[in-house]
């Protein structure tokens, strides 16, 4: 919250670019605002590993590429492999004295299809192993780099293009896979989840997922207006939404114990965040009243977790 | 001279790899391979070498891992056999287009299904085109001799892919064998240090494996390809190299008995070894039939394979896996394409046998040599069948 | 300068397609997606930087004066900036409205 009371906290954060102008996102991405700030975050120091998809795409046309960073994009579902195998190398080249000894971060990015659907099982792997490394998923809830498919990461009543609204279907039908507890139950030091809306918050969880020891996972919820059917302009307003109505929760998980980044004594209505998305037009009032109770009982369970410490 | 000890095969490999002081060892256990991923986790678990290693969630992450530490510029090994390389040959023709030298021992294996553990080349046909140096060799000595060789080749600047050591399971990986190692200081000599060309490092940010346009896609293959094409005097380099430090001189073909034979068995693999029985054999009851090993599969050597088989007649060719609805077994499509436009060139009966492990001994060949004599005499000049099949 | 990909021969690829120039995609112009485009009223604009960090285009930059500015050369004009202004100092406008 206090971030929206001091507007010139940004002014904080480096002027430096790691992420280049003249990307191919689409209009008011936020996923690829997500990118910039984590790029932003981790500075110079780092070897991003980016699984296939739109943030692959936009920023890698050969010959030209949007990175100032060394960046490596090998295949869709492998890039939790890839990146433990670069911190791999590295901590081996580093001890046998064939490069100098220095903090390199290895950074793993893929979306929630690279994430909770093809590529959970490198991802389980990774984490289980240990390495140190910091893996982001970019959320933005459904295949959209191939034309807005579903994935596992889709909430309940959106409609994607393999969800469609038919006369007997509502959309997705099932619920949205909770990948950050999933991340905490590997026992690994550092989970958090985070929006590019709140800038700040998601700077400072990166900055601490790079300075922790052993793996550390963050889910970024990141608008797509093209793949949600938004105004571009209302892509962090909608990130704020999502947080502010209970449906995307900030919160770490240090250790194990969770904490929440910002409470709410009160949500806001749901509607207020599904109103502005055309995926949700469909929706019943009965639907949304479905919505709006699970998403309260999920974010009275976290409070709960969140209050006892566990 | 080294040092000749009666060893696994499998364990000679792993020595190999120790010996090349690989950096990064990432593997997922399937038999027949088994027993090179335990030796090389006991080497490492004994301090004999100072490497990262990972038994992994699966052999996609295996090779996968390699990648990723392949690209900072790590020495890097794994290994593999049948549904672990299928389900990793996604990222074989990733790996050659990024360029990366990953070598990687694959333990041939039947694929699936039905289901059988035992040896033939089922698996390395499928990944025929990834676009990897690939040997195919025939004893355990060549196994750990090609570990050295294979760094070597894949490493040269002028070389820069990735090698696969294709020895079969069971046959090779299980068996004890005597192999001569070679001193340290003489591996050291030979191969050096790994120096990248390009690597992923802060200090020279550079970007691999951006995506291409149909604008430039095809730009990238051509490259591609001539330069796989153009590694061959490299790999002829460090085998001459190889040879005039240990005395063992290989080729991409290899030929016995071949000089003037009427008859040619066409071989690769362990293979090779059996055969050659049958054709002494053969020599001695006064029929003229030689042997022809393939060593190297890919770049596959046009020029020596037109060259060893110059003057037959017949060729008998021995595949090891079964091609479903193509052009027959998978060598002896090669071989015909090899030969196509020669004038007067041999006809070509083409068998397969042995797969599955199937037992094939030298009066095996015999009876092939004899059965593809009889059906070319007859007039089928481009015979096929499954050897030793129940009707 | 990177000359678009249509114009590499094979020959001039470096090994693996490596792309060795970091950030040359800023040559690549984003600017002409947009029809709409943002305009500035100094006179409300309390430097926050607000439109900077919510940029998804790294188009705005800080100027001399203390102002951030939009680099039309890549902003497509989605119109985060005016949206998320706190003081309402950015406008949209159509492009051809433009004077």
């Amino acid at each position: 919250m206090t971030e929206n009371l001091n507007v010139f906290a940004v002014r904080t954060l480096t002027q430096k670019e790691y992420f280049a102008p003249g990307h191919r996102a689409c209009q008011g991405c936020a996923e690829v605002l997500a990118v910039r700030l984590v790029a932003k975050a981790l500075g110079r120091n780092v070897i991003v590993s980016n699984a296939t998809g739109c943030m692959e795409i936009v920023s890698s046309p050969l010959p030209f590429t949007s990175w100032r960073v060394p960046w490596f994009h090998v295949a869709f579902e492998n890039t939790a492999a890839v990146a433990s195998g670069v911190e791999a190398g590295l901590k081996a080249l580093m001890r046998k004295r064939r490069i100098p000894r220095k903090k390199i971060i290895s950074l793993a990015m893929a979306g929630d299809g690279g994430t909770a659907d093809i590529g959970l099982q490198a991802l389980s792997g990774a984490l289980e192993r240990g390495h140190d490394m910091i893996y982001i998923c970019t959320d933005n809830e459904a295949y959209m780099n191939t034309g807005i498919q579903r994935s596992s990461s889709t909430p309940f009543g959106a409609s994607t293009t393999t969800s469609p609204v038919g006369k007997v279907k509502m959309g997705q039908i099932t619920w949205k896979k909770n990948m950050p507890a999933i991340a905490a139950a590997h026992n690994i030091p550092y989970v958090a989840t985070a929006c590019p809306s709140y800038p700040i918050d998601l700077v400072q969880k990166v900055k601490k997922a790079a300075a922790i020891e052993g793996p550390a996972y963050i889910h970024i919820l990141s608008v797509c207006p093209t793949g949600w059917r938004s105004a571009p302009e209302l892509s962090i307003k909608l990130g704020r939404l999502a947080v502010e109505t209970g449906v995307f929760p900030l919160y770490e998980v240090e250790n194990g114990k969770y904490h929440l980044s910002m409470d709410f004594p009160k949500l806001k209505p749901i509607r207020e965040y599904i109103k502005l998305q055309g995926r949700f037009r469909h929706l019943t009032d009965d639907l949304i009243e479905e919505i709006e109770k699970r998403v309260q009982k999920e974010y009275e369970a976290l409070k709960e977790r969140a209050k006892q410490g566990v | 001279m080294g040092k000749r000890v009666g060893m696994e095969v499998s364990i000679a490999a792993a020595e190999a790899v120790k010996q090349c002081n690989v950096d990064v060892v990432s593997a997922y256990p399937i038999t027949p391979q088994t027993h090179i991923v335990e030796h090389l986790s006991e080497i490492v678990a004994n301090g004999e070498l100072d490497a990262e290693f990972f038994c992994v969630e699966s052999e996609h992450s295996a090779l996968s891992v390699c990648v990723g530490s392949e690209a900072v510029g790590a020495r890097s090994f794994t290994c593999t056999s049948a549904q672990g390389l299928a389900l990793l040959s996604e990222i074989t023709y990733i790996v050659s287009g990024l360029r990366l030298p990953i070598v990687m021992i694959v333990a041939n294996r039947t694929l699936s299904a039905p289901l059988s553990i035992w040896n033939d080349h089922s698996d390395a046909m499928m990944i025929r085109d990834c676009g990897w140096i690939q040997y195919f060799v025939e004893n355990g000595q060549e196994v750990y001799d090609h570990v050295f060789i294979s760094y070597r080749t894949a490493e040269d600047r002028e070389v820069l892919f990735p090698a696969i050591i294709n020895m079969d399971g069971f046959t090779l990986s299980h068996v004890i064998e005597p192999i001569e190692l070679i001193e340290q200081e003489k591996i050291d000599q030979f191969l050096s240090p790994y120096q990248p060309l390009y690597s992923l490092h802060p200090d020279h940010p550079v970007t691999m494996g951006a995506f291409a346009l149909p604008s430039i896609f095809a730009e990238t293959k051509k490259a591609q390809e001539v330069a796989l094409c153009s590694s061959m005097p490299k790999i002829l380099e460090v085998w001459k190299a190889f040879g005039d430090l240990t005395g063992r001189y290989y080729r991409p073909i290899e030929t016995y008995q071949a000089e003037g034979a009427d008859t040619l068995l066409i071989t690769m693999g362990s293979f090779g070894e059996t055969a050659s029985v049958a054709v002494d054999q053969m020599r001695a009851e006064g029929r003229s039939v030689g042997l022809v090993k393939i060593r190297l599969w890919r770049p596959f050597p046009f020029d020596d394979f037109k060259n060893a088989v110059k003057g037959a007649k017949h060729l008998v060719v021995i595949d090891r896996a079964v091609s479903v609805g193509g052009p027959k077994g998978p060598v002896a499509s090669e071989v015909k394409s090899a030969l196509y436009g020669m004038e007067g060139h041999p006809a070509i009966y083409d068998f397969v046998a042995g797969i599955s492990g199937r037992d094939v001994a030298p009066i095996d060949f015999i009876k092939m040599v004899d059965k593809a004599k009889i059906e070319i005499e007859e007039g089928n000049q481009e015979g096929y069948e499954l050897y030793g099949v129940r009707e | 300068m990177t000359k678009p990909e249509s114009e590499w021969t094979w020959k001039e690829l470096p090994v693996g397609n490596v792309v060795l120039e970091p950030g040359n995609a800023s040559q690549y112009r984003t600017g002409d997606w947009k029809t709409l485009k943002p305009i500035l009223n100094k006179d409300l604009c309390i430097h926050c930087g607000l439109c900077y960090i919510f940029c998804p285009d790294m188009a705005y930059n800080l100027s001399e004066e203390g102002y951030f500015i939009a680099d039309l050369f890549y902003c497509k004009g989605c119109g985060i900036c005016a949206k998320e202004c706190p003081t309402g100092a950015i406008t949209m406008v159509m492009e051809e409205e433009e004077k």
